[in-house]
């Protein structure tokens, strides 16, 4: 019997070892640990022994079960791993096909650079408003210090609506100043963006409708040190720190004294360069001390209030910005266009 | 304005050699006086001399060219071939060298003609960038010949550079002059701001008029002013025995430095006043002015006048003529009449010198299609009192240049006084305005140098500067020369302010990401549309829509009236995409409508989302999922559709009103296809057209936490067949109403009509979920809750088990 079990552990262990498949060592185990199996059967003939052969001869039975057991079971994980290394090996991609991108939508590159500036003045504490685009002539002219006979008022520049010329598209965010000062109490920080309207063709540089950003403070003891420092600490946050800015004399109706700022040319450094058509700097916004007869006009005291607005146009800032050529672009919304942004 | 730094000089010294360019713009611009160029009319011209021609031979191939040659101050002749038919020997010539530069970059080498060697080129007015206005004793079409204008003979020297002859070494500089500075429209005026900018002195001139005919104006003119608004002052001087010529040299330089033309000396003199002091000047032919008497009147109904340069003018009583008793001779501070022009002949002149309303000479100016240099300073308002000084000016050069016999006296006619502006001086206030410690002495010193008036604290304001007329005048006058960048950057102490985005701001952005996620691009479109836009887009010709804000002078009609509907414009730009072949398209833009409404002639201005697209992937159903899934975004409630198939613009079939928390939102659906092919587009367009304002009102609010579910769900697929007419959105409803407060979602997964189903019949899928909140469901009860949702289907609307 003993060369029986040898003669079999011998056998099984070479077939097991020699398996290449699951399917192959499943039968295997049948074959030799299963209920019908040959060990099994061999164990059956245990009865026919005696009794001190007996305990010896199972337990080298049970030995050799649990040696083949544990090469099956090794055998299986050996068989597992390989299989799984053919799969993953089958399953390979080649990872420099294109993706499955989620088509998001584009905010409109005009809008992308307003919600920039918008966040720098919300951050200094400015409230944005909006108002009218159809508007009084009071609020657009006269208020602002533009007399009957200015030629900005003329039919020639600027879309009526009625035939006394009171009612107009707005040519300036600037009525929006007029407005706050006689809504909102003092004091005042606000900002005003929004769609403006004058009687130009379309061509590269001009449109009938643009974009200006119009901002305002009034408060007791604002100065123009403190436009300038304010202004400067816009244009660092929207050109980057260490811009070179300055400051010239300039004239609107409705602030005295007032100013006009340049940015140093970033691309020649104020040398001269045909992005700054060789003055070495690049106008961005006019500003200035809200005049007092404007103040005066909205029923704020000039000798206790004082203030600064400024106006700057939208679509310069964001075609500079990004480089974009004809203002024809903007409104055109070609999506091979929008999509760049 | 152009400014010939040469000619400054002459007002205060500012040499070229000792302040640069660069540092004259630079320190101008500073101060106020915008310098948008400066340009050297030289620059391109290098190594160009006068040369006096010694010998010219024929060519000997070439019956038209010569052979010449030319001292230039060298020890040799210089051999040049030339073409031109007008030099003779003992002529004064420019000679362009070999390796020489002319404008135009244009590059003269040596080089043979016709076999004879030519070491350079002579050349004509035009080819040195002037022209025969300025040097009028040469002509077009041959060389210039330096030695023909009398000033230039005996000046020239063979060898010397031909710069300074032509003007060549001056700078001219372009100035931005703001509206409210017409005093620095001439060189007194920017003088002025140099010498202040620089802290150099003014050298000003009084003119002195010998008057030597004696005689008296008053016996040959009068002037009448019919209309002091209009015309606040003439004056007028005359003069006779006027011998027309050119002008000298230096008076045609300083012209053309300046842009202008040289036409003859008298009519030079005016522009040159002109240029000097800003006040337009005009000269009749007083021989043309019936009566002698100048009337300054408005233009008669129906009048016309011919102006110089030979249109026929027609007038209207809203613009102002200078006229004799019979006739206009001029549009006031604008043209002179041909009729009154000065010529060859002209023997009286009669100099006008007056001061016109500038939003007429404007309006006149325009409406005659016809601005002057005149006019554009006139329209600006000029200083009442610089007529006096110009007109003296004016006879002043008439005697040094020996034009003419200037007649004793002046007319002067000045309605209305003019008061001059008088201010306080309050250096405190200014120094609280700019955020500056300026000194009172130093804002006294500015002020005085720009030619205001200071007694104490009282401020006397010169009559040229009309723009100044409150304390924060004077101010700016103070900043400008203290310098703006001098001003310290301090920010003022004030309290901490909220700021931030308004709900409605914060939405406006919500709103606009929630199109992006799904996909949408945003454009920026216009306002204005044009009226023929509500027919293309189907509007009925009663639509209370078609009642737009009309702008009465549009640029055209694309942009005449205000849209009271957003629709026209997507369509615009969703048929320029599709024009542009662009495969597909998906936009968005929140813009405003502009509504009518009571109580006053503004508008309401709503906006609208509007929501555009097309392209392969596009359908009904890709549009309101994208509706759908916006409202989720901001958790709104209780939204449904119902189909619309009386919308004009839309597909009848596939268009349907958008509701939510009770209100009508707005409309979207496919554009009906004859409106498509109205814009030239051959696809399904889909379009969303949804109130912002209404969105914004039914968004819901702050999620609350909804435990989430501790037992199982149970679920069951059912399908049933009913007529096709019913909606599906009414099944659910009915299935959501009969399952009770087991049934937890009902998905539809399938519609099918066919081969199965009987004709005029569709069978409609559902996936339920069930669930209990406190325990599983037992098979028994998920059972029951179905059989009661598939009796109310069967009752309700004949949907029976599939």
């Amino acid at each position: 019997m003993k060369t029986l079990l040898s003669e079999l552990r011998q056998r099984a262990v070479a077939e097991l070892t020699a398996a290449q498949d699951a399917a192959t060592l499943d039968s295997l185990r049948v074959k030799y640990l299963g209920k019908k199996g040959e060990l099994t059967a061999v164990l059956k003939q245990m009865g026919k022994l005696s009794a001190e052969e007996r305990p010896i001869m199972g337990q080298l039975a049970n030995e050799i079960r649990a040696e083949l057991e544990g090469t099956l079971e090794t055998k299986k994980q050996e068989i597992a791993a390989k299989a799984l290394e053919l799969k993953l090996q089958s399953e390979t991609l080649d990872v420099t096909m294109p993706g499955k991108k989620q088509e998001l939508g584009r905010k409109h590159p005009m809008y992308n650079v307003l919600d920039q500036i918008k966040e720098i003045f919300i951050g200094m504490g400015f409230e944005i408003v909006d108002g009218p685009e159809i508007e009084l002539a009071d609020y657009n002219f006269t208020k602002l210090n533009i007399d009957e006979g200015h030629p900005s008022r003329e039919w020639t520049d600027t879309f009526y609506f009625t035939e006394d010329s009171k009612y107009l598209l707005r040519t300036q965010t600037s009525p929006m100043q007029v407005r706050t000062m006689e809504t909102h109490p003092l004091p005042i920080r606000m900002l005003a963006p929004g769609r403006v309207y004058r009687k130009d063709e379309v061509d590269a540089t001009h449109s009938p409708m643009f974009h200006q950003i119009e901002g305002m403070v009034i408060d007791k003891g604002i100065t123009m040190a403190d436009l300038k420092a304010t202004l400067n600490l816009v244009v660092q946050q929207i050109y980057g720190e260490g811009t070179v800015t300055r400051f010239r004399p300039h004239h609107f109706p409705f602030t005295e004294p007032s100013c006009e700022m340049d940015i140093q040319c970033h691309k020649c450094g104020g040398k001269g360069c045909p992005t700054c058509k060789g003055e070495g700097w690049i106008e961005i916004l006019g500003a200035g001390m809200v005049h007092p007869k404007v103040l005066s006009g909205c029923g704020i005291d000039p000798d206790e209030y004082s203030g600064w607005a400024f106006g700057m146009g939208l679509e310069r800032l964001a075609m500079g910005e990004y480089k974009i050529n004809d203002l024809r672009l903007i409104f055109e919304n070609d999506e091979r266009f929008l999509k760049q942004f | 304005m152009l400014l010939s730094r040469k000619w400054l000089n002459e007002f205060v010294s500012l040499p070229i050699s000792e302040v640069g360019d660069h540092d004259f713009a630079e320190a101008m611009t500073i101060s106020g006086s915008k310098v948008e160029v400066t340009t050297n009319p030289g620059a391109e011209i290098k190594n160009v001399v006068v040369g006096v021609v010694k010998e010219i031979v024929r060519h000997e191939n070439s019956d038209h060219m010569w052979i010449c040659q030319i001292d230039v101050g060298a020890e040799e002749l210089v051999q040049i071939v030339t073409g031109a038919q007008n030099v003779k020997v003992g002529d004064y010539v420019p000679v362009a060298m070999h390796n020489s530069w002319l404008p135009g970059g244009v590059h003269i080498t040596k080089g043979k003609l016709r076999g004879v060697v030519s070491n350079g080129m002579l050349c004509s007015v035009k080819e040195l960038n002037v022209t025969t206005h300025d040097f009028p004793y040469a002509i077009d079409d041959g060389i210039f010949i330096l030695s023909d204008d009398p000033e230039l003979a005996g000046t020239l020297t063979p060898g010397q550079d031909i710069l300074p002859i032509i003007g060549g070494d001056d700078s001219l500089v372009e100035f931005e002059i703001t509206p409210n500075r017409p005093d620095c429209l001439c060189m007194l005026g920017l003088a002025r701001e140099a010498a202040v900018t620089f802290n150099k002195p003014l050298m000003l001139h009084d003119p002195v008029v010998k008057a030597e005919a004696g005689d008296d104006i008053n016996n040959y003119a009068s002037v009448t002013i019919e209309d002091a608004e209009l015309c606040p002052r003439y004056t007028a001087r005359l003069v006779k025995n006027v011998k027309i010529a050119p002008s000298p040299l230096w008076m045609r330089e300083r012209l053309r430095a300046a842009g202008m033309r040289s036409i003859n000396n008298i009519v030079d003199i005016t522009n040159y006043v002109m240029l000097e002091l800003g006040q337009p000047m005009h000269a009749f032919d007083f021989s043309c002015v019936e009566g002698g008497h100048i009337i300054v009147r408005r233009a008669k109904e129906g009048e016309t006048l011919t102006t110089i340069e030979g249109a026929t003018r027609q007038l209207t009583p809203n613009m102002l003529v200078i006229a004799d008793e019979n006739k206009p001779v001029a549009v006031a501070g604008i043209k002179g009449g041909e009729n009154s022009e000065i010529v060859g002949d002209t023997a009286m002149v009669l100099f006008e010198s007056a001061n016109f309303h500038g939003p007429t000479t404007r309006r006149t100016a325009t409406a005659l299609g016809m601005r002057t240099d005149a006019s554009a300073r006139f329209e600006k308002g000029l200083d009442v009192e610089n007529t006096y000084l110009a007109v003296q000016r004016a006879c002043e050069l008439v005697e040094m240049l020996g034009v003419g016999e200037v007649v004793e006296g002046v007319i002067d006619v000045m309605p209305n006084k003019r008061e001059a502006t008088k201010l306080t001086l309050v250096p405190d206030k200014i120094n609280a305005l700019l955020g500056t410690d300026i000194p009172r002495e130093e804002m006294v010193k500015y002020l005085l140098d720009l030619g205001f008036g200071v007694e104490g604290d009282e401020i006397t304001v010169p009559s040229w500067r009309m723009d100044v007329e409150h304390y924060s005048d004077i101010a700016e006058e103070v900043a400008r020369f203290f310098g703006y960048n001098n001003i310290p950057n301090q920010m003022a102490a004030s309290g901490v302010s909220a700021g931030g985005y308004s709900e409605k701001q914060k939405f406006e952005m919500e709103l606009g990401a929630a199109c992006r996620s799904c996909g949408y691009d945003e454009i920026i479109t216009y306002s204005f549309i044009s009226p023929n836009y509500y027919n293309k887009i189907n509007l009925p010709e009663n639509s209370p829509k078609r009642d737009s804000f009309k702008i009465l002078n549009p640029l055209g009609e694309d942009t005449s009236i205000m849209r009271t509907t957003t629709l026209p414009s997507m369509l615009e730009i969703i048929s320029r995409n599709y024009n542009y072949r662009n495969k597909s398209a998906k936009l968005y833009e929140i813009g405003k409508i502009y509504l009518k409404r009571e109580g006053d002639l503004l508008a309401d201005e709503p906006r609208i989302l509007s929501l555009g697209a097309y392209g392969s992937d596009m359908d009904f159903f890709n549009m309101k999922g994208v509706i759908e899934t916006i409202f989720e975004q901001f958790h709104t409630e209780d939204v449904w559709f119902e189909a619309d198939s009386t919308n004009p613009s839309y597909h009848p079939g596939r268009c349907a009103k958008v509701f939510a928390g009770g209100q009508e939102i707005g409309v979207f659906g496919q554009i009906h296809p004859l409106v498509a092919a109205n814009y030239g587009v051959d696809a399904e367009i889909y379009t969303a057209e949804l109130s912002f304002d209404a969105m914004m009102a039914v968004k819901g609010g702050l999620p609350v936490y909804q435990p989430l579910p501790k037992f199982p769900a149970s679920t069951r697929d059912i399908a049933v067949v009913c007529d096709i007419s019913v909606p599906v959105a009414k099944l659910a409803r009915c299935i959501k109403n009969a399952g009770g407060a087991y049934l937890e979602q009902c998905d539809l997964f399938d519609v099918y009509q066919g081969k199965g189903v009987a004709e005029g019949k569709k069978s409609v899928a559902f996936n339920l979920t069930l669930r209990a909140e406190d325990r599983s469901l037992t098979g028994e009860e998920a059972e029951n809750t179905v059989k009661k949702i598939l009796s109310a289907l069967e009752k309700e609307y004949n949907a029976v088990l599939r």
